[in-house]
């Protein structure tokens, strides 16, 4: 993984330093409220419904075994003990004091870590594909790219104070696991035809109050414009976006009303000046990509890994042999395995870990993994680099820390926000409506003859679980005070990006699991042989589904 | 009036003039729009000429007259509004304007260092900021990933060369 250097560490503990000076300033009265909240916000802190609420970044959802032992000293020391993984695969800590928080940054800054530009209205933690350098489908590994973003936009002084928020995901990959589609700026991987590899880059997407589906803004980026050309889109919106309604403001909205050409155009007016009268030259140098990427392709391989059999190990014992099948992917090299860690036991909130299971899934990085981890969009962890001969040491250590639930891609595997019990936006609880979920559908067999299914839960129309693009999206609805949950099928993120239609009336919060039982019922009666949710709900529609859900009502 | 100017609180003279406020002697700053209005008037002015645009202005117009000011204050409405940012960019780095180029409006402590990167050199800070302690907000980063107005050389090439 990308290790800092000298300049790395300074920008950090600088920021540390700075931000402390501001916390003390606001706590003697010096800074207004609404001052310090920006100021506050782009180093990760928001004030929650219970207390301060800090989102620690982790770019590209990549953590050495070190970070990990830090965040479980910090819920340790700092928090309740716990934390939550984000789908910006970031990490949020509930209850720390926001006096604490210039030495939780201090903390973090000695390991590498920040909370910088996490929130507010500035570009944000950059995402990438959580299999990226490990899957055999991929074109190069985004993490590079990820990481020359991640300096270019860390306190960039003219990008501070955008409209509104600004999210770029990148994807290395054929299988979008990015959801670039759902971004302000999308970037993938290609080759074009003279087998070059550099950037597609789509251009407003998003969820919240008005979602859409990104548009490619260019075909083809070659890799050594990669920062003039983002400079340039975000000089655009910096300047067009609108600031009169916040509701409005995201460049996806701007892109709509200009219409993709015209957007288009402006950027390439924008960058065409940048390329002929910039001071500085922007231009990524090949050095600069060179020495980045040698912190990534830099793992040791066993060759002789493929001699292992796994097939015997699992005969025999049915419970390692699920979670083998859904727990685990293969891994490009022969022998190997990419192991996801589900954080979606039943009785827990969905991404919540406890700083003990941290201190447990470090050790297992470093033993088995190459002292690194990953977090998913999809609110889960990945060991990324295991032997086969060790997956069952990993699976047995796992399940005795409640980490092991063979449940990954499938019903339960749910992206939830965590709705009005933490969050001073939500209009529903979203954990009591997974946990609801959770008690109906205990039947593991049943779970896995669903197959693949995206459930997605938001508490709000904020959309931070990302329910417009679930299978199954779920969305809390405040009426006249009571909670009641609306439908859309037929989203999804992915390469075959689409958003969910809503199917009907929304249901009062305690018959969602209700519904979701008729929905399912309607899938298990229509599908073909080998077809998943996503699939029938295309072919058939949605009549199927809203004559079960509001028969007899 | 106190302002800070190249890092240092100096007394200052220059006149903001609104949109009809009578012209005067001395050193003034007018809106835009006035100068596009008055722009002959403007010109036999017998002291330094100044201009101020803000956000959402048209600032390639104003670019085409660079020339007749010694001084562009760009306007922050509200500090959180980013525009004026890409202005002062734009202003140093594409029209090459070598003049002071000043943020008025709500200027605070915290914004100070980006606004200076961005190429803004004399600052007029709101009524309620404290100028010395402000003067701390400079030089608290050592370099910088980004090159702006300052001509920084980024990191990513430092580290190259």
């Amino acid at each position: 993984m990308y290790i800092y250097d000298q300049y790395d560490q300074n920008v950090i503990d600088q920021r540390v330093t700075q931000f402390r000076d501001q916390t003390q300033r606001y706590l003697a009265g010096d800074i207004g409220e609404e001052e310090y909240k920006i100021l506050r916000l782009q180093n990760g802190v928001y004030v929650q419904i219970h207390a301060p609420m800090l989102r620690i970044a982790v770019p590209y959802g990549l953590l050495s075994a070190k970070q990990l032992r830090m965040l479980a000293h910090i819920a340790r020391t700092y928090d309740k003990g716990y934390g939550h993984f984000t789908t910006r695969q970031n990490l949020q800590f509930n209850w720390p004091t926001l006096e604490s928080v210039p030495d939780i940054l201090a903390e973090l800054a000695t390991v590498q870590m920040h909370a910088i530009q996490t929130s507010g209205n500035c570009m944000r933690n950059i995402t990438a594909d959580h299999l990226a350098g490990v899957t055999a489908d991929e074109i190069e590994d985004p993490r590079p790219y990820c990481e020359i973003i991640r300096q270019w936009s860390s306190l960039h002084p003219e990008f501070a104070y955008l409209p509104r928020k600004f999210k770029f995901a990148v994807s290395g990959a054929k299988h979008d696991r990015a959801a670039t589609q759902i971004h302000d700026v999308g970037i993938q991987l290609v080759r074009n035809e003279k087998d070059e590899v550099g950037f597609k880059v789509l251009v407003g997407g998003g969820l919240g109050r008005t979602p859409i589906l990104a548009q490619e803004l260019k075909e083809f980026l070659p890799k050594k414009h990669l920062l003039s050309y983002l400079e340039a889109i975000l000089r655009v919106y910096n300047m067009e976006g609108r600031r009169d309604n916040m509701y409005k403001a995201r460049i996806k909205i701007l892109v709509q009303s200009l219409g993709i050409e015209k957007f288009r155009e402006m950027v390439n007016a924008e960058w065409h000046s940048i390329l002929e009268t910039a001071p500085v030259d922007l231009t990524l140098d090949e050095a600069e990509i060179e020495r980045v990427k040698a912190f990534f392709n830099n793992k040791q391989y066993d060759a002789n890994a493929s001699h292992f059999n796994l097939q015997s190990e699992i005969k025999g014992n049915p419970s390692f042999a699920r979670w083998v099948r859904h727990n685990t992917v293969m891994h490009k090299q022969a022998g190997y395995r990419a192991v996801f860690i589900s954080l979606k036991a039943p009785n827990i909130a969905p991404g919540d870990i406890t700083a003990e299971q941290m201190e447990c899934v470090a050790e297992l990085a470093e033993r088995y993994s190459q002292s690194e981890l990953r977090s998913t969009h999809d609110q889960n962890l990945l060991l990324a680099d295991v032997e086969e001969a060790n997956l069952l040491n990993v699976w047995q250590a796992l399940d005795a820390q409640n980490l092991a639930t063979a449940n990954i891609g499938s019903l339960t595997d749910m992206i939830c926000c965590p709705g009005l019990d933490f969050c001073s936006l939500a209009n529903a609880q979203s954990i009591s409506v997974a946990k609801q979920i959770n008690e109906r559908f205990q039947k593991i067999d049943y779970i896995y003859d669903l197959g693949e299914l995206r459930l997605k839960l938001s508490g709000c129309m904020n959309a931070c679980g990302h329910h417009h693009v679930g299978h199954i999206g779920l969305l809390g609805v405040d009426k006249k005070g009571e909670q009641w949950y609306q439908i859309t099928l037929g989203g999804s993120a992915e390469n075959d990006a689409s958003i969910g239609q809503v199917i009907g009336r929304s249901v009062p919060i305690e018959q969602v699991a209700d519904a979701l039982e008729k929905i399912l019922a309607v899938y298990v009666a229509q599908r073909y042989e080998g077809e998943i949710f996503l699939e029938t709900y295309r072919r058939i529609g949605k009549q199927a589904f809203k004559d079960k859900l509001y028969a007899n009502n | 009036m106190q302002i800070i100017k190249n890092r240092s609180i100096v007394e200052d003279n220059w006149q903001l003039l609104g949109a009809d406020d009578p012209l005067q002697n001395g050193d003034i700053i007018v809106p835009f729009s006035r100068w596009q209005a008055e722009r002959e008037q403007l010109l036999s002015h017998q002291g330094k000429l100044g201009v101020q645009i803000s956000g959402g202005e048209d600032l390639k117009a104003l670019a085409k007259d660079l020339q007749h000011f010694q001084l562009i204050a760009l306007s922050f409405e509200r500090f959180a509004d980013g525009r004026c940012y890409s202005y002062a960019r734009l202003l140093r780095e594409r029209f090459s304007y070598t003049g002071e180029l000043r943020a008025i409006g709500d200027v605070l402590h915290d914004q100070l260092a980006y606004m200076e990167r961005c190429g803004i050199d004399s600052f007029v800070m709101r009524d309620d900021q404290n100028l010395a302690a402000a003067l701390h907000a400079f030089g608290v980063f050592s370099d910088h990933y980004q090159t702006a107005a300052d001509l920084a050389q980024p990191i990513q090439r430092q580290r190259h060369v």
